[in-house]
C-alpha cells in the first residue's frame, strides 16, 4: 500500500518538473493534469476519498479544461528565450533551493519518522464531509457560492468583446 | 504507514517547483499553471495534517482551496484573454508598462 504512495509521489514530482521545463504551454498543461491525478491517488491513500474525487472532477476535469481551451484560443506557441535581464533567474532559483532545504530540514526535525503516527483512521467519506460542511462550516460554504457567482460575472465582463460605439 | 515527514517533503518539493517555474517562465499561462501547482502542494500538506491530527477540518480546507482556485483560474484566464486582445503578446516581459 505504501509503495503506491511513493510511486504516485515520484510521478507527481517528475510531472511537476515537466510542467516548469516544457517550452510548449500545451505540454505543460498536460503535465499538470498528470500531477493532479497523481495527487488524487495520494489523497485516496491518505484517507481523503471525497477530496480525491473532487480533485479529479473539478481541478483536472474543469479547471484544466479551461486552461487548455484558453491556450488553444490564444494560440500559445513555443516559448522563446527572453532577451531581457535574467537576474531574477540567477538570484531566484538558488534562493528557492535554499528554501527547499530549509523546509525539508524543518520537516525532518519537527516530525521524526519514528514518533509520528496518524491519530485515528480517518474516513473522509461524503457523509462526514457533508456533516462538517453544512453544520460547522456552513457560512464559508455559502460565501464561496457567492464567490463563484462573482467570479463568473467578472470573467464574462472581462472577456467580452467590446462593441464598437455602444455599451 | 506513510510517515508524515515524507508527505510533507513531497509537498515542499512540489511547492518549490511551482515557485521556480513562476520565476523562470515567460509565458503568462505557464506562470498561471505554476501557481496552480503551488496551490496543489499546499492541498497535499493540508490532507497530510488532517490525517496526522485525525481531524477532518484539513480536508474541508482543501475543498475550499479547490473552489477558490477554480474562481481564481476563471477570472485570471479572463484577464489573460483581455490582455492578449490588447497587447497581442503572452510574454510577461513585454507587458512592462500600463501604457501601450
Amino acid at each position: 500500500m505504501a509503495i503506491l504512495f511513493y510511486i504516485a509521489a515520484a510521478l507527481a514530482i517528475i510531472a511537476g518538473l515537466s510542467v516548469i521545463l516544457q517550452r510548449t504551454p500545451v505540454y505543460s498543461a498536460l503535465s499538470l493534469i498528470v500531477v493532479l491525478c497523481a495527487l488524487a491517488v495520494m489523497y485516496l491513500l491518505l484517507g481523503a476519498p471525497f477530496i480525491a474525487v473532487i480533485q479529479v472532477i473539478v481541478y483536472a476535469g474543469a479547471i484544466m479544461v479551461l486552461f487548455v481551451m484558453v491556450i488553444m484560443l490564444l494560440n500559445a506557441r513555443r516559448e522563446s528565450a527572453t532577451d531581457r535581464s535574467r537576474l531574477a533567474h540567477f538570484l531566484g532559483v538558488p534562493l528557492l533551493i535554499a528554501l527547499l532545504v530549509e523546509l525539508l530540514f524543518v520537516v525532518w526535525r519537527q516530525f521524526p519518522v519514528a514518533s509520528t503516527h496518524p491519530a485515528a483512521i480517518l474516513e473522509g467519506d461524503p457523509v462526514s464531509i457533508g456533516r462538517l460542511l453544512f453544520q460547522t462550516y456552513v457560512l464559508p460554504f455559502e460565501v464561496t457560492s457567492i464567490l463563484i457567482l462573482v467570479a463568473m460575472l467578472g470573467a464574462v465582463v472581462l472577456a467580452k468583446e467590446r462593441v464598437k460605439g455602444k455599451g | 504507514m506513510i510517515p508524515l515527514a515524507h508527505i510533507l517533503a513531497v509537498s515542499a518539493i512540489l511547492f518549490v517547483l511551482g515557485a521556480a517555474g513562476f520565476i523562470i517562465r515567460r509565458n503568462i499561462i505557464t506562470i498561471f499553471m505554476c501557481i496552480e501547482l503551488m496551490l496543489n502542494a499546499v492541498n497535499l500538506a493540508f490532507v497530510a495534517f488532517a490525517r496526522h491530527l485525525g481531524n477532518l477540518d484539513g480536508q474541508i480546507f482543501v475543498f475550499f482551496v479547490i473552489v477558490v482556485a477554480a474562481a481564481e483560474a476563471t477570472v485570471g484566464l479572463a484577464i489573460i484573454v483581455a490582455l492578449y486582445r490588447n497587447r497581442e503578446t503572452l510574454a510577461i516581459d513585454e507587458v512592462d508598462s500600463m501604457k501601450d
